[in-house]
């Protein structure tokens, strides 16, 4: 982070914050912003920037302790709604995977199965405040003697409940196509054969890490929105990838950085966090996740003012290449193009769908810019930054 | 307000005395409906489907569909036929993928998903694909 010039530093925007002085914009704002004010007026003007996502993010699942029973329990084998959870823990605690099925599900017998139930609609059911079925299995010690356990609890009845989620917030994505002559169930959706039509699935302009690209800002420690509630960036997210192609404007063109995020369910709202059941593929979690980015510098200024225009993904195909491994693209298009509803690959005009929603990001950014301006939410002081890669400079004019 | 043209899309079905009867033509002749033919599925002697766009003043159509009505043929109106629950709907578009009628948009503006009923032909697609079972189909009896 050498290269990194902090003319504003966070504690000063916090500062600001409590004063009631900051002024905070969306990201969707601060492309206006930038444009009226140029990159040295914006940064100038603005002290943070609220950045957003919604949508299904595997690699997502909560931490959970249930609570002694009487006699006690060394459980080895847990349930919430039939859906397994990983017990191999400790005593009452256990971890439930969003992509978990409930036991006897069809799976995709019948192809596309509908996997109707897993473990982000135990993680929904819980926050909603709704009752789930907790069944628990010992071998029997001499200190947990219980071999059985069974019990309708809410997430009131649960000592912790803590959302851990190991990736989420995908810098960036791949737009999806099908290549091959039937129509294929993928976790980018239902996809029509011979690029009959594409998918995507980042907020754009919108997404944290897109408006962050080298993570100057955004590190572990980190507060953020997570489901409706305050949550915190633990780590990178598995798969972090700095080391991946980038625009002219360091703009990361395709997958790249990803983040662990951890919130207390407890606090947190049915609204933003949503069980998912994905068509043929499986079960998932959609997740509400707010990153607030202080503009730091005037670079910070430059990348948040950046618009769909400007942000490029790769276009994949995911009837044959995707699942053989194949390292292939199609092209790149830009998210301007993808939110025209149309897009050209291969002299081909195809009609797109996005699968991550921007009306709830725009929603969530608004949210933690109100959080911010009330100052019932100030900046988390990144302790440890993600990976990244070297700073190579942007050029704009003012 | 009585002219004004509206459009409806009706699945018909045709039970085997009736399918080879010359019905459909009179939307035309008699009740000056314009139709289009939206999906066509004939089961040999057994059954025959069809989804029609019907376009016509209010009245019209209301005479026309009662006309097939009394010649035994079985009328849905496809708009009735798929509801959305908007409190449970988070516009993420999984369903645009697979919508091939314009029943489904997405608005560039607002970033909604927006449901035109009067589009939609009923597939069911979808509430297959829709990730938090916004959507929810009555049911039409699609054996035979
Ligand atoms: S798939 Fe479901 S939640 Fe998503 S936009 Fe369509 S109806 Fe709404
Ligand atoms: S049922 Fe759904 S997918 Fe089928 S036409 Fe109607 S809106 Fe489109």
């Amino acid at each position: 982070m050498k290269d990194v010039h902090v003319k504003k530093s966070i504690e000063e925007i916090n500062k600001k914050i409590k004063q009631g002085k900051a002024v905070v914009v969306t990201a969707e704002e601060m492309v206006d912003i930038v444009k009226e004010n140029g990159v040295k007026g914006a940064f100038k003007k603005v002290d943070v920037v609220t950045t957003a996502t919604f949508g299904v993010m595997c690699s997502s699942g909560a931490f959970i302790n249930f609570g002694h029973t009487k006699p006690k329990i060394k459980a080895y084998k847990v349930w919430l709604n039939d859906v397994e959870a990983y017990a191999g823990i400790a005593a009452v605690d256990c971890y439930i995977g969003a992509a978990q099925v409930q036991e006897e599900d069809p799976l995709n017998k019948v192809h596309p199965g509908r996997f109707k139930y897993g473990g982000g609609h135990v993680i929904e059911d819980l926050i909603a405040g709704r009752q789930v079925k907790l069944k628990a299995k010992g071998y029997g010690t001499d200190c947990y003697p219980l071999r059985e356990y069974e019990a309708v609890i809410t997430i009131h009845d649960l000592r912790d409940a803590f959302l851990y989620n190991p990736r989420n917030a995908y810098q960036n994505y791949n737009c999806a196509v099908n290549l091959s002559n039937k129509t294929i169930y993928t976790y980018m959706g239902v996809l029509r054969p011979n690029l009959g039509n594409a998918t995507y699935s980042t907020s754009g302009q919108l997404s944290p890490l897109l408006n962050d690209p080298y993570y100057w800002t955004i590190g572990v420690g980190t507060k953020i929105f997570l489901g409706g509630a305050v949550g915190v960036v633990t780590w990178r997210g598995t798969q972090h990838d700095p080391d991946v192609l980038r625009g002219e404007n360091g703009i990361v063109k395709e997958g790249g950085g990803t983040l662990a995020v951890t919130g207390d369910m407890k606090e947190m709202s049915p609204r933003y966090i949503r069980g998912a059941s994905i068509l043929g593929y499986g079960c998932s979690l959609m997740v509400g996740l707010g990153i607030p980015i202080p503009i730091i510098n005037e670079e910070m200024a430059y990348f948040t003012g950046q618009s769909d225009a400007d942000i490029y993904c790769p276009v994949v195909d995911y009837g044959i290449d995707y699942p053989n491994a194949i390292n292939r693209t199609l092209g790149e298009v830009s998210y301007q193009e993808l939110r025209s509803g149309k897009i050209k690959i291969m002299g081909k005009e195809i009609p797109t769908a996005p699968l991550s929603s921007y009306y709830m990001a725009r929603e969530i950014a608004q949210k933690l810019k109100d959080w911010i301006v009330k100052n019932k939410f100030t900046l988390g002081i990144p302790q440890i930054p993600l990976p990244t890669v070297e700073f190579k400079g942007i050029k704009y004019d003012n | 307000m009585a002219n004004k043209k509206i459009k409806k899309n009706v699945l018909l079905i045709f039970s085997k005395d009736i399918m080879y009867n010359p019905v459909i033509y009179k939307l035309a002749a008699d009740f000056r409906i314009v139709f289009n033919v939206l999906e066509a599925k004939i089961y040999p002697k057994q059954e025959g489907r069809l989804i029609l766009q019907l376009e016509g003043t209010e009245e019209q159509l209301d005479e026309g569909i009662k006309y097939l009505k009394d010649q035994k043929v079985k009328v849905e109106i496809l708009a009735e036929k798929i509801k959305r629950d908007n409190e449970s709907c988070v516009h993420c578009g999984a369903c645009l993928a697979v919508c091939r009628s314009d029943a489904l948009q997405y608005d560039n503006e607002t970033k909604m998903i927006v449901f035109h009923s009067e589009h939609c032909i009923a597939c069911g697609l979808c509430e297959m694909v829709c990730p938090v079972k916004a959507v929810k189909t009555a049911s039409i009896d699609m054996e035979i």
